[in-house]
């Protein structure tokens, strides 16, 4: 497919045939959700939403880290960051999410010490090259992510830099789409979590919850294929699941990533933009790592305020299309965003301001 | 954001390596690809070695990362346009 984008798009139009073909026998209108931040972009870059048959919704889920972030643990970020002494170390990604107390960005320009890193290991070398300071790494991402945190912390303590700490908020995707199986009727899995977990990591989709689930890759085509096998499924009412990225997926993933995650992290309930505390769906440090964990130095929190009108969280349900929030396109745009999901630039909002512009129009 | 951005091992010792795209050089710890061997196109997130994928793969990949790159799309740390900060 690589330099012919023409044979990408012949493909692409072959598969939306198909699908329009297989969705005639689809015994109900069905919705299919997709949780992974560049699938979001992805669908809405190619116009595959406007390419599904009127039976078919695709929807976003909970699948943009920076979205589902809680606004209760940037507020304790930022508290911690307030601390004599603590630089908070982050991911560029989250500098302009909105906290109760204002963003990181703002915390910055006030006078708090943010590094941006690129890899935690980089935190990890501040943090050795400045014994002085406390820095706390802001441990967010999902599977794929948690890995190398822990791979740093495992450096940290293996060089004895003890003045390296995580405030923890990883999460992992079992727990949210438990939590919103009920309500659709196939998930599209994302590629590089699955990298890490193993695309069995799924299996518990259909056999608990009798929803299938495809592992997609991340170009039109990759995705419009998931999504053949997912209707494919619903119309023979066989939920299974599929790896339709296996040229990059095994079966088990990545073994030495998953060893070092349970050595590190123990499951703790979190809790999720929009979907409140789900049991066991965050990493939390083990116990013998307590001395590297942010979250136990006593801070003072405000009350969690979410933006003002922000629907961001029933966005990330998939209850709603960004179109439908009142603030979308006229208050809350990727250049002034308020809420999370238009922060991010995988946002399903962003995602829909910059490519659905039927729906922007709509709206303006 | 869980994105991983193909590049081929040229190097390596123990529990590091150099991978090389576009004729750029960047360090990179093996410690969760342990068996990635020099000459391998690796999945690298945040620094780190995550999955292998072949040459042809790695090629899709790139491209099609290249033109998401433009609207922000990008691997997780890395800076999104627009947010001021340090270089990572």
């Amino acid at each position: 497919m690589s330099g012919d984008p023409f044979r990408d798009r012949r493909t692409v139009a072959g598969l939306a045939r198909e699908i329009a073909a297989v969705a005639r026998d689809l015994p109900r209108p069905v919705t299919l959700m997709e949780v992974c931040g560049t699938h979001t972009h992805a669908i809405a870059e190619a116009g595959l939403r406007r390419m599904m048959p009127g039976n078919v919704r695709l929807v976003s889920g909970p699948g943009c880290p920076v979205c589902v972030t809680p606004v209760s643990w940037l507020d304790r970020a930022i508290a911690l960051g307030r601390e004599p002494g603590t630089v908070l170390a982050t991911f560029g990604d989250l500098v302009r999410v909105p906290s109760s107390a204002g963003t990181l960005e703002e915390h910055r320009a006030a006078g708090g010490r943010v590094e941006v890193v690129y890899s935690p290991r980089d935190a990890v070398e501040f943090a050795a090259a400045h014994p002085d300071l406390r820095v706390v790494f802001l441990a967010v991402g999902f599977e794929t992510t948690a890995p190398p945190i822990a791979a740093a912390l495992a450096e940290a303590e293996a060089r004895g830099i003890t003045n390296f700490l995580l405030l923890p908020g990883n999460k992992t995707m079992p727990g949210p789409l438990a939590a919103l199986a009920d309500a659709v009727d196939g998930f599209l899995m994302p590629g590089h979590v699955s990298v890490i977990v193993g695309a069995e990591a799924w299996r518990f989709l259909p056999e608990r919850h009798g929803v299938s689930a495809a592992v997609a890759g991340f170009t039109p085509a990759d995705v419009l294929a998931a999504i053949l096998a997912l209707l494919g499924r619903i119309v023979r009412g066989e939920p299974g699941l599929d790896n339709l990225y296996g040229r990059v997926v095994t079966p088990e993933g990545n073994r030495p990533a998953q060893e070092l995650l349970a050595r590190t992290f123990e499951p703790v309930d979190a809790e999720w933009r929009g979907l409140g505390v789900l049991p066991g769906s965050g990493l939390g440090l083990r116990e013998e790592l307590a001395r590297r964990d942010a979250s136990r130095i006593p801070v003072e929190l405000p009350e969690p305020r979410e933006p003002a009108g922000c629907r961001c969280g029933d966005v990330l349900r998939g209850e709603i299309d960004p179109p439908a929030c009142p603030l979308f396109a006229r208050a809350c745009t990727p250049e002034n965003p308020v809420g999370a999901c238009m922060v991010s630039s995988e946002g399903a909002c962003a995602a829909w301001y910059r490519h659905e512009r039927w729906a922007r129009e709509e709206a303006e | 954001m869980c994105l991983a951005i193909p590049m081929k091992l040229v190097e390596r010792t123990e529990f590091e390596g150099i991978v090389e795209l576009d004729g750029v050089r960047r360090r990179v710890s093996l410690m969760l690809l342990p068996d990635a061997e020099v000459g391998d196109h690796v999945l690298v997130h945040t620094g780190y070695a995550i999955g292998k994928v072949d040459e042809r793969e790695a090629a899709e990949i790139l491209e099609l990362f290249r033109r998401y790159a433009d609207e922000g799309i990008h691997e997780f740390g890395e800076e999104p346009p627009g947010a001021p900060g340090e270089e990572p």
